[in-house]
Formats: C-alpha cells, structure tokens, sequence
C-alpha cells in the first residue's frame, strides 16, 4: 500500500465490503440466473463480511479520525461493527433454504445486503452530521428495498412501502434537526458541536435542544422505539421471514450504536436534556413493548415488539450516561442479536408441507414432535425472559444495575416490572410448545438453520463463562467515549 | 449579494412579461367569447353511447422504471457540473475522487444494461 | 423595501399557497403541477440567498425529474380520490387541533429566541464572497471532491443502491419475447442465413410430414 493511502486504512473493511459487493454484482449478473448461482454470490457475500470482520480486528488500533472526524475508528466502534457484522453474515446464511422455497433466490440479495451493511458500519463510525446521514440512508434505502423483495406478496409491498414512507419522514425530521444544529455550531463535526455545546447558557439554548430532539425522533424511529415503533408489527410481519430475521439484527444495532455516538459524542455538555428524552422512551419503550405483546397471535408479529421492549431494556444502559451503561448496551445488544437469530431459525423451521406457517399456535405440542427444537426454543424464551442462569438474565442484569448506579431509580423499577410483564408471553410459547395438544408435525429442521438453534441455545446455556471476558472487552469498548456527568 | 437582484433583473422582468402576457389571453376569453354550454355539449361523444368510463388510462409500471433510472443518472450529471467548474483547482485528487465515483455508477450501469433494464419488453 | 425583500416575499408567498394547493387539489396531476410551482419558487428562494447552483439542481432535478416521476405515479394508481377525500373530511379536524397546537408551540418557544446571534462556532465551509469572483457552483466544486470526497463516495454508493433497488423491485421480462440482437444480425453472412437445397421434380422440399401446417 502506497504510504499515502496508509492513512485510510481504518476505512478498509467498508471498502472490503464496498467492492465485494460491486463484485459480486458484476459477477452474479454475468452468470446464468440460477438458484445454485444465486447461494454462490451468497456465500461469497458471507466470505467478504468475514474478511471485513478480520480486517477489523486486525487493522484496529486506538482512535483513528479521518476526513476531519468524519470517520471515527474506535474500540466502540470496531466491537458494534463487529455484531453488525455477526448478525447479518448469519441471517444471510439463514435466508438461503427459506428463499429457495419462496422462489425468490436471486443474487440481488446478498448484494443488497452487503451495500446496507456498509451503511450500517458508516452509521457506526459516524463522526459528522452529514457522515450519519448518508450512512444511514445508505443502509435504509437498501433495507427498503429488501423489505419488499419478495415482490408479489401484497404484504411484503405493504411492508416495504410503509418502511419507505415512514422512513423518509423520519430522515426528514432527523435533516431539520440536523440543520437546526448546525444553525448552532456552524459546524456538522460531532466534536465541535460538543464544543460549542460547553457553557452555561447553552443549555437552555432552544435552537440546538429543538435540533437534539428532532436528530433524536429520527433515530429512535430507526431503532424502532416508543413513539415511533408503528411501523415494525407490520413490517416484520409483511416481510419475507429472512429478511425480518436481517431487519432484527443488524439494522438494530448500528442504530443503537449510531443513538450512543450522537448523544455521548456529540452532547455531552446537554446530557440532561437527552437523558429526560432517552428515560422517556425506554420507559415508553419497555411498558409497550410488554403489554403489546400479550394479545399477539402472529409469532413474527410478538417478535417485533419483543424487540421493541428489547431496545427500550437497551436504552436503559445509554440513559445511565456512564462507562457502565454504554458497556451495558454493548453486551445487551451482543446478547439480543445471539437470541434474535435463536429465535428467527426456529421460526424458519415452522414449515409444513413446504408452507411457512407463523401463528404460535401451531407451535403446539411441539415438544411431542421434536424435543431438541421445543427445548432449545424453551432455552431462547426463557433468555429472552431474563430467567438466570442463562445469558439473557445477564444482560438485563447490567442494564439495571448501570440505573441504579446512576441513580435512575424509577427506570430500573419500570424496566423489572416490565420484564416480568414480558415474561408471561416469552412463558406462553413454552406452555404451548409443552402442554397444548400437538398438532402435525414440522417438516425436519434444515441444516443450516438447526446449527444456528444449537448454537444460540448452547451460548444461551454456557456463555457465562466468557461472559468475564467479554464484559471486559464491552467495557474497553465503552471507554472510547468520555462522560461528562 | 448585494447585485444579486440586479443580475437576475433582466430575468424576472421578462417572467414577468411572460406571465402578464399569458394572464392577459387566458382572461381574455372569459370576457369576449360566446360561452353557451348544455350538458351534451360538454360531455364525451363516444359512438354515440354515453361515456363508459374516464378517458385516463393506467400507466404502465415500466415508466416509473425508466424515469428513476433517469433521475439516477441525472444526479450523476449534477455532479459532474461544480467538478468540471473547479477541475483546475481540485488536481489529481479530484480527479481520482470523480473517476471512483463514476466507476460505482458505471458498475450500476452495467448491471442495469445486462439486467434488461433498458429494453421495454 | 428593497428589491430583494419584494422577491423575498414574492417567492416565499408564491410557494407557500402553491404548497396549499398541492394537498386540497382535487385533481392528483393538478396537485402534482401545483407542487412544481412550489419547486419553482423555492428555487427563486435560492437565488436570492446566492446559491444558485442549488437553484438549478432544483429545477433540473426535481422539477425535470422528480415531478415527472410523481406524474407517473399518479397516473399509474388509480387512485380512488372520492374515498381518500371522505377519510381526509373525517380526520381533518384533529389534524387541524394537533398541526395548530405544534405551530402555537413552535411560535411560543421560539418567537422570544433570535437565531442569528447564537451561532456559536464558525461555517466549516463559507460562501465566498461576490467580491472574490467565484462562482457558487465552483465554490461548491473546490470542496466536494476534495475535502468532503468521503460523503461524495458514499453517495454514489447510495446511487448504486437505488439503481438495483428499481431494478430488483420493478423490472419484469415478459416471457417469450424476441429481442433484437444486433451483434447477431451484423454477423450474419450468407453462409449462415441461407441454405441452398437442389428440389427434385415433383418433390416437396419439406421432408415428410414436416411440412408446414396446410
């Protein structure tokens, strides 16, 4: 590498995936339209995310800023980028069997998938007003797409349209805020804003708390959370299952990493205004996300707002405005994406006669039919519940105690009890899946999907003992940023 | 700043001309032209039935496929306007910075062309 | 009352009653050539804050292309507008309560603050001055692909996107359709389209019962 371009070395994994992506969409379009051809072009997209997930960890080292901070390398951001990656390299494993039967395997996907990852690690890096902005359009507008790839299903449009509509209001609210921010600092760099945040009349500067608020409706509207959460049911539902399984993972946690970087990176100086609006919508967040849930028949439709509650558990570790609470979001999220794709592959596997079948009914007696299935999926509820000694628990666990550490009181208390809401249907699927009539059996559990289940359910099970580790590696992570209480 | 009103003056005298104009022989019809209409001479002659439906048709989606690829492209044509203005001053760098830029968008192109995106049926 | 004010208050007006009638035209391509005058004046609006070449891009853009698109769209649904008018009646009084609450908030909040004077850092960028005899578009060109060719490249990124998008979602081959190939009929040589075949008296030169259909 020429020493000029040895300053852009952070920025290797996104060209990694950048070109990968372009390559494979030159490849894929110059080959036979096949289904073989299609799972090729996938595995090779998978292949280029780990090459961008080793470059990550071998190039990353301390904070690098590049293009006058507009790209920041940090340990932050090398650990989301490398969930990010986690999660969508095996959801797009994941899709391969589902979108065969569908008939909709074609190379587009794992293209479109890439380019939105790309997106999403820009999100993660971002630095600079404008570098959030076109990360995140870049990962959303591929999202769009995605969310209505399975084109002639009048859902998966549904899905995808509302995705769209909601989104570009969203992004529009987000480009006002941004605007009214840079009115304040005449600067869109993150840092300069924290600057110019500093002193003791700014505070009560309403132009820039007005920014703050509308940058804060467009993100939480990408994390889907309480006010802006009414798009998810209908497009997790509406979309194509692999697809969703995608939309609940990584687009999750770059979001989150790009809330965690705009409020501690970039107001640190106004921390108790964002920390009112993030209490506000994990509260919202939680509470909706528990209660919502119970009248759910629909299993992808539980899982949205499971997710939904999942987020606001999330946002109680960034309201705690400490080392602590963002090492918390860092295991929580690391911990959701392990029990996400748990769930989303026995989701996959609810198949009979080649039919995808979703109503949590049909779960019924499913451990008559097949007990590893009804068991680890036992194993993934009872972790989504937060019920110790399994991973999930753990999660929670340093969410809460971050709280209460910084004195949010009431949040903790909000966040137990709705846990123990959450918990009632999370024990539902169980009883059903244990206790009701079994119905017909699934069709076997495929390969890819099986070793997925087997994989959740065991880190579920024995992850505690890295969990030291980790939490470790979480809190080095957490450090790049500093708190201003 | 300040000539700014000055420079496009020229401009806005003529729109204003331009809109006076067409005022004037838009409102000039409603004043002097004989205007006596019935229902059977304002409604749709079709063979002597009465109009079965609205004359408009539904447009075929492959348009809509055909104008965002224009606007796609035509975004590209925005960007290469300041480019070409500062080409001088941006050096080598600029140079590469445009030619990356135009390679992405050619490797969308090429994929649109041997997609059939371009061909009507 | 300078020129540019009068301009100022012209446009602005112009855009604002247009942007009314975008939403309370009855007729959808009405509603669409309504919000091309919108365009239009907000371009104007550019002019007069000296970037003009975003005033450009906006007739070129969005009133070249953007609305032309819009028109498609309409005229492709077919919009059952009486329906939609009936649910806009129904719930155009709480739209109204909440839209008026908002904008009394708004007015409220921020009709005691100035804006101008708490601007705190300085422009990354500034205008150049008229005096320095750049123009707005090369001013824009100096920085673009320079200082900020980072968001440049991920815009033709985004670009790459929304072209596969389009295509993956939109594009559909009929079947069975022969296409021109050009390559082929420039290659072809009379070896290769003809075939000279010796008819024997009283001879068919289709071999038996392949013959075309009586």
């Amino acid at each position: 590498m020429p020493e000029e371009l040895q300053i852009y070395a952070p920025l290797l994994p996104e060209i990694i995936l950048a070109l990968g992506a372009m390559a494979l969409l030159m490849y894929g379009v110059f080959r036979p339209e096949t289904e073989s051809e299609a799972e090729t072009v996938g595995w090779l997209a998978i292949l280029v995310m780990i090459a961008a997930a080793i470059t990550i960890v071998w190039y990353g080292n301390g904070t690098v800023r590049l293009f006058e901070g507009a790209f920041v390398d940090d340990a932050f951001a090398r650990f989301m980028k490398l969930l990010t990656l986690g999660g969508g390299a095996v959801a797009l494993m994941l899709s391969f069997d589902d979108f065969r039967n569908l008939r909709i395997m074609k190379f587009e996907y794992p293209v479109l998938v890439l380019l939105s990852t790309v997106g999403m690690m820009l999100m993660i890096s971002a630095g600079d007003l404008i570098a959030l902005y076109v990360g995140l359009e870049l990962s959303s507008l591929a999202l769009y797409v995605i969310a209505a790839y399975r084109r002639d299903s009048v859902k998966a449009s549904e899905a995808g349209l509302k995705y769209f509509v909601l989104g570009a209001l969203s992004s529009g609210m987000l480009l006002y805020g941004s605007s009214l921010i840079y009115g304040f600092a005449g600067s869109t760099n993150f840092q300069v804003i924290a600057n110019a945040a500093k002193g003791a009349e700014v505070a009560t500067n309403l132009w820039l708390i007005f920014g703050l608020v509308f940058l804060m409706v467009g993100l939480a509207f990408k994390v889907s959370a309480v006010p802006f959460h009414m798009w998810t049911p209908d497009v997790y539902e509406g979309s194509a299952t692999p697809v969703t399984t995608f939309f609940a993972t990584a687009p999750k946690v770059a979001a989150m990493a790009l809330l965690v970087r705009v409020t501690v990176g970039a107001f640190p100086a106004i921390a108790m205004q964002w920390q009112q609006i993030i209490t506000f919508i994990a509260i919202a967040s939680m509470l909706l996300g528990a209660f919502a849930a119970i009248g759910q028949t629909n299993i992808k439709r539980l899982m949205a707002y499971s997710s939904i509650a999942n987020v606001g558990f999330a946002l109680v570790g960034l309201a705690a405005n400490s080392a602590e609470g963002t090492q918390a979001v860092l295991v929580y999220m690391a911990i959701y994406v392990v029990m996400t794709l748990g769930v989303f592959a026995c989701i996959l596997s609810m198949r009979r006669a080649d039919q995808a079948v979703e109503e949590i009914e049909e779960l019924a007696g499913l451990a008559r039919n097949n007990l590893p299935m009804a068991f680890a999926l036992m194993i993934l509820m009872f972790a989504l519940a937060g019920i110790p000694p399994l991973v999930g628990f753990f999660g929670k666990y340093f969410v809460f105690m971050a709280a209460v550490k910084a004195g949010l009181y009431p949040l903790a208390v909000v966040g137990v009890l709705a846990s123990v809401v959450g918990a009632y249907y999370y024990l539902r699927i169980i009883k059903v899946m244990f206790f009701d009539d079994s119905k017909e059996k699934f069709e076997p559990v495929r390969f890819k999907a099986g070793a997925v289940i087997a994989a959740a359910a065991l880190i579920m099970i024995f992850g505690v003992i890295w969990l030291g580790p980790f939490t470790d590696y979480a809190m080095a992570a957490a450090q790049s940023f500093t708190f201003v209480k | 700043m300040v000539d700014l009103a000055g420079h496009y003056l020229p401009i806005a005298i003529f729109i204003g001309v331009a809109l006076l104009i067409t005022a004037a022989l838009m409102i000039a019809p409603f004043l002097v032209a004989v205007n006596n209409p019935d229902p059977e001479k304002v409604s749709a002659y079709e063979c002597g039935f009465n109009a079965f439906d609205d004359a408009r048709m539904k447009f075929d989606v492959r348009f809509y496929l055909v104008a965002i690829l224009f606007i796609i492209f035509d975004l590209e044509i925005a960007f290469l306007f300041p480019w070409a203005l500062a080409f001088k001053e941006i050096g080598v760098f600029g140079f590469w910075s445009m030619m990356i830029f135009l390679g992405v968008l050619t490797v969308g192109f090429i994929y649109e062309w041997k997609k059939g995106g371009l061909e009507w049926d | 009352m300078g020129l540019e004010a009068f301009f100022f208050y012209i446009f602005s007006i112009a855009a604002v009653a247009s942007a009314i009638l975008v939403i309370i035209a009855r007729n959808p391509v009405h509603a669409v050539l309504f919000l091309i005058l919108a365009f239009f004046n907000a371009a104007g609006l550019f002019v007069l804050l000296g970037a003009e070449f975003l005033a450009m891009l906006l007739v070129i853009v969005y009133v070249g292309a953007v609305a032309v698109l819009f028109l498609f769209v309409v005229m492709m649904l077919d919009v059952d507008f009486a329906e939609l008018r009936a649910g806009f009646i129904k719930n155009a009084g709480l739209g109204a309560i909440v839209g008026g609450i908002v904008m009394l908030e708004l007015i409220m909040v921020l009709g005691f603050q100035s804006y101008s004077s708490q601007i705190i850092g300085n422009p990354a960028a500034p205008a150049p001055l008229v005096t320095d005899n750049v123009t707005n578009t090369e001013a824009l060109g100096r920085i673009l692909y320079t200082k900020y060719i980072f968001f440049f490249q991920v815009a033709g990124l985004i670009l790459l996107v929304a072209m596969i998008g389009a295509i993956v979602l939109t594009l559909r081959h009929k079947e069975g359709v022969r296409r021109q190939s050009i390559a082929v009929q420039v290659a072809r040589t009379p070896e290769t389209a003809m075939e000279i075949i010796k008819v024997a008296p009283g001879q068919s030169v289709f071999p038996k019962n392949e013959g075309p259909a009586e």
